[in-house]
């Protein structure tokens, strides 16, 4: 491969991984923290990339919109409709166990499906919507574009980094593990711990949705095949459980390594016959399933564990544990 | 005569943190063995350790000479050591008689029919409810329910969990008469209370756990006439 | 009034018999291993494909080869309990339902390596309607559904209520720790529900695969339906499941007929969503179902 194509995909590569690693700081803050199951993350993805899509497009007869909006604009109002919808699911079920959430999560996100693919009127259904723009627009033309954008995801992806390390440390971020390791504890010393829980999966959806956002402005074009659950929830899940749930680097490193994973099999497999090629897709969906049975059974603290952070005291203690 | 189980130098506890401290106890057969202290001496986790609900960290359980620390719960019905929780300790969906039931299915007896009546000989009140969800009935019958369950499969050992738990005095003063009957039927008994004035009346010898560890141990009309005993242990007022 | 019959209530029947057969092995696994399992629409598309390997092999009528697809998807969900619950059964349940979401990825990534992605059908041809009193006419296949889910509701409620592995079963459910103090052997009785399960399931992905055709992800797109039709049921409450499954089935399909105006009342294309929304309105309400299952 010739240097500038390499670079181009390493590019390519670091957006997406970047897109990963919010999706997982998102996921980070409902389990790792909240221990709050979600399986429909690919619903809040959506939303948050039909929000910003639809008011940051140009004028369509197709679809609702666009109102060319400003980009920033369009991944606020994303966040706050994904927010929206993740308070929906978590107050019907945030009191009972969490594998009820995982059905209604889910439950949701394949409600989400339908109604992109049959509302003409609103997503212009299995045709998509066109024209999405870019952050600076016009300030670098062709694929030194793809550069910047590069630059403004990942800024988001440490913004984002950042807000969640400070969560993880505040009152509110210890009271929320409190609640997770040990629910009847917190509930005795007068925690609302449904209330915590709740804020958890709002935050984390509302994430979801700033993903789903950028991942619209970067292939400038969204259709309901962007939203497939299984490269959104699924690849999410694994990469955080490889990475190390509770961990927010873990999140970020858990992204990285499995989308590297994912992106190279695809090269070695598009070079196979083409009757294997097709079914390339298959092996690899097989291998991701394979990869998050080892890391449940071998693996479950992940490549970088969690690590309360020490309290004054504890320092010294916290350093011999490692 | 030789016990039919010998509990030496046990400490056991829960995740490896021990709860109870080298103990000793000893049940011969057709006894009525008590054992009392205040809360969290570690009184359950005696019976607990005995059925492998604990991790044993040193020391020997042993039943009709035989070592059974370790041994997997699901293999001491049949060799004829049952237990009865404290609580939670019916199938509140099932009926009276499924309930009964369920306590043949690991230990066989020779004759079901048999057994049957002679519990609910036992159980006069059952009889009425046999096909009602053990879920509708009150505390006591509740508690006769698995006393019921329990010896369906005709065990040697009976562990009661403090089997009075939480009912009212009337079915108090039956539990304990049941549990002499149960006694003349030849079945030995170990058991936890926390009425510990009634239990060291029926029992035939006593043991008192404080912190994990064996404090003192008994007939149970010594340790009734014991004043240290009665005060530390009986709530210090004059026998009833 | 006929057109309601023939084209509402009994292809709704036959839709929550399908419901149904899924939904009891759904409700007996939450209720014994206590976790959603989220393959279980996966297990009816492995029991489908099983059939359909079995009917190009020998010719036979797909209910015939029934026994093949069976015994392949009651494998199946064997060897995934060995090699990927059980490691798990230890810790808290909910990382037994992220497994079972890989494996629900395995298994239809298998699939399509096997068998590829494109549709395939048990039986070419349209089949004729089926024509009582000349005025109900139905296809056979929905009344053979029917007669199925009869017969499994009969079956189920003598293994529940008769047998040893049923009440041990029921036990379980209601007091795991209980049994195990009882001496019941739980590695038997779990066996005995992914057995009873995967046959279940294998069932309903052959009468989901008549219905319309087969394809990988024919069970993975009924797991909601079944889900919402074992709490509507009850928590592991089997017989509860299965008449929860019959009403959701019914529901949705009653959902499309023109009540208020000439319009279907909700379009077609949402009738999944329906089933969904009776799972909200139910946890919001009632969580532990009609049958009073357990809540969790």
């Amino acid at each position: 491969m010739d240097p500038v194509g390499l670079l181009f995909f390493l590019v390519g590569f670091l957006i997406m991984a970047g897109i990963y690693a919010i999706l997982c700081l998102a996921l980070n803050v409902q389990w790792g923290y909240g221990g709050l199951f979600n399986a429909g993350i690919a619903g809040f993805f959506a939303v948050g990339a039909y929000t910003s899509a639809l008011l940051t497009a140009a004028p369509a007869q197709t679809h609702l919109g666009g109102y060319e909006l400003p980009v920033l604009v369009g991944i606020i109002a994303a966040a706050v409709t994904a927010g929206l919808t993740g308070w929906a699911v978590a107050k019907i079920c945030i009191r009972l166990k969490s594998d009820y959430l995982a059905m209604a999560s889910i439950g949701i996100a394949e409600i989400l499906r339908m109604v992109i693919v049959n509302e003409d009127w609103l997503t212009n259904g299995s045709l998509g919507i066109t024209n999405i723009p870019r952050p600076f627009d016009g300030l670098l033309q062709g694929r030194e574009a793809d550069i910047l954008f590069l630059a403004f995801v990942w800024v988001i992806v440490a913004i984002v980094y950042l807000v969640c390390n400070r969560l993880y440390d505040s009152p509110w971020g210890r009271t929320l593990r409190a609640v997770r390791d040990n629910e009847d504890a917190a509930r005795a010393v007068g925690k609302d711990v449904d209330s915590f829980r709740l804020q958890t999966f709002v935050i984390g959806a509302a994430l979801m949705g700033v993903a789903g956002a950028l991942s619209a402005h970067y292939f400038r074009f969204l259709s309901p095949e962007a939203t497939e659950p299984l490269l959104i929830t699924f690849l999410v899940w694994v990469m955080l459980m490889a990475g190390g749930s509770g961990n927010n680097k873990g999140a970020i490193v858990g992204a990285l390594s499995v989308w590297a994973i994912w992106s190279l099999t695809e090269i070695v497999t598009n070079r196979l016959p083409a009757e294997f090629a097709t079914r390339s897709s298959y092996i690899r969906m097989l291998l991701i399933g394979l990869l998050l049975q080892f890391v449940l059974q071998k693996y479950r603290s992940g490549l970088l564990p969690e690590r309360s952070p020490g309290i004054a005291f504890d320092k010294d203690k916290d350093k011999t544990h490692g | 005569m030789s016990p039919l189980l010998a509990i030496d130098g046990l400490t056991a506890g829960y995740g490896g943190l021990p709860i109870i401290d080298n103990i000793n106890l000893l049940v011969a057969p057709k006894e009525i063995i008590v054992v009392i202290g205040p809360n969290g001496a570690g009184k359950s986790t005696v019976l607990k350790s005995v059925f492998a609900l604990t991790s044993i960290l040193s020391g020997s359980i042993r039943f009709a000479n035989q070592e059974i620390a370790g041994i997997a719960t699901q293999k001491l019905v049949p060799m004829g050591i049952c237990a009865v929780p404290q609580t939670r300790n019916i199938f509140p969906s099932l009926t009276v008689r499924e309930n009964l039931d369920i306590g043949t299915y690991a230990a066989p007896p020779r004759n079901r029919a048999e057994v049957e009546e002679s519990v609910l000989t036992l159980f006069p009140d059952l009889k009425a409810k046999l096909n009602q969800p053990a879920g509708e009935l009150s505390g006591g019958q509740r508690q006769m329910v698995t006393l019921g369950r329990a010896l369906m499969s005709e065990p040697k050992l009976l562990l009661l969990d403090e089997p009075t738990a939480g009912l009212s005095p009337a079915y108090l003063e039956r539990i304990f008469d049941l549990i002499l009957a149960i006694r003349q039927t030849g079945i030995t008994i170990l058991m936890v209370e926390q009425n510990a004035r009634q239990a060291l009346s029926i029992a035939d010898r006593a043991y008192v756990l404080v912190n994990g560890r064996n404090f003192a141990s008994d007939t149970g009309a010594n340790l009734l006439a014991n004043d240290e005993i009665r005060r530390s242990f009986l709530g210090g007022s004059r026998p009833s | 009034m006929m057109e309601f019959i023939n084209f509402y209530l009994i292809p709704g029947l036959a839709l929550g018999s399908i419901y149904a057969l899924g939904a009891i092995g759904i409700s007996m696994i939450f209720g014994i291993l206590r976790f959603a399992h989220f393959a279980h629409g996966d297990v009816m598309t492995l029991g489908a494909y099983g059939t359909l390997t079995a009917v190009w092999v020998s010719g036979l009528h797909p209910l015939l080869a029934l026994p093949v697809g069976i015994v392949f998807a009651v494998l199946a969900v064997l060897a995934v309990d060995k090699v990927f619950y059980k490691p798990l059964r230890e810790l808290p349940t909910i990382y037994t339902v992220i497994a079972s979401f890989g494996v629900a990825l395995i298994f239809r990534s298998l699939i399509q390596l096997v068998w590829g992605s494109q549709n395939e059908v048990f039986i070419r041809g349209v089949q004729k309607p089926v024509v009582l009193f000349d005025l109900i006419r139905v296809s056979l296949l929905h009344l053979e559904a029917i007669a199925i889910i009869i017969g499994v509701a009969i079956a189920l409620h003598y293994f529940l209520s008769r047998t040893q592995t049923g009440r041990s079963m029921r036990a379980v459910s209601d007091n795991a720790e209980l049994a195990r103090v009882a001496g019941l052997d739980t590695e038997k009785i779990v066996r005995a529900t992914w057995i009873i399960g995967g046959s279940l399931a294998a069932i309903a992905g052959v009468l989901a695969g008549l219905d319309t055709n087969i394809q990988p992800n024919l069970g993975w797109n009924l797991i909601l339906p079944m889900f919402a039709a074992a709490i509507l049921g009850g928590i592991g409450k089997p017989m509860g499941a299965l008449l929860g499954g019959m009403v959701i089935g019914l529901v949705e399909e009653l959902s499309s007929y023109p009540w208020l105006t000439d319009e279907p009342l909700i379009n077609p294309s949402y009738k999944t969503a329906t089933a969904f929304l009776m799972m909200v309105i139910l946890l919001i309400f009632r969580p532990q179902g009609l049958l009073k299952g357990r809540l969790f």
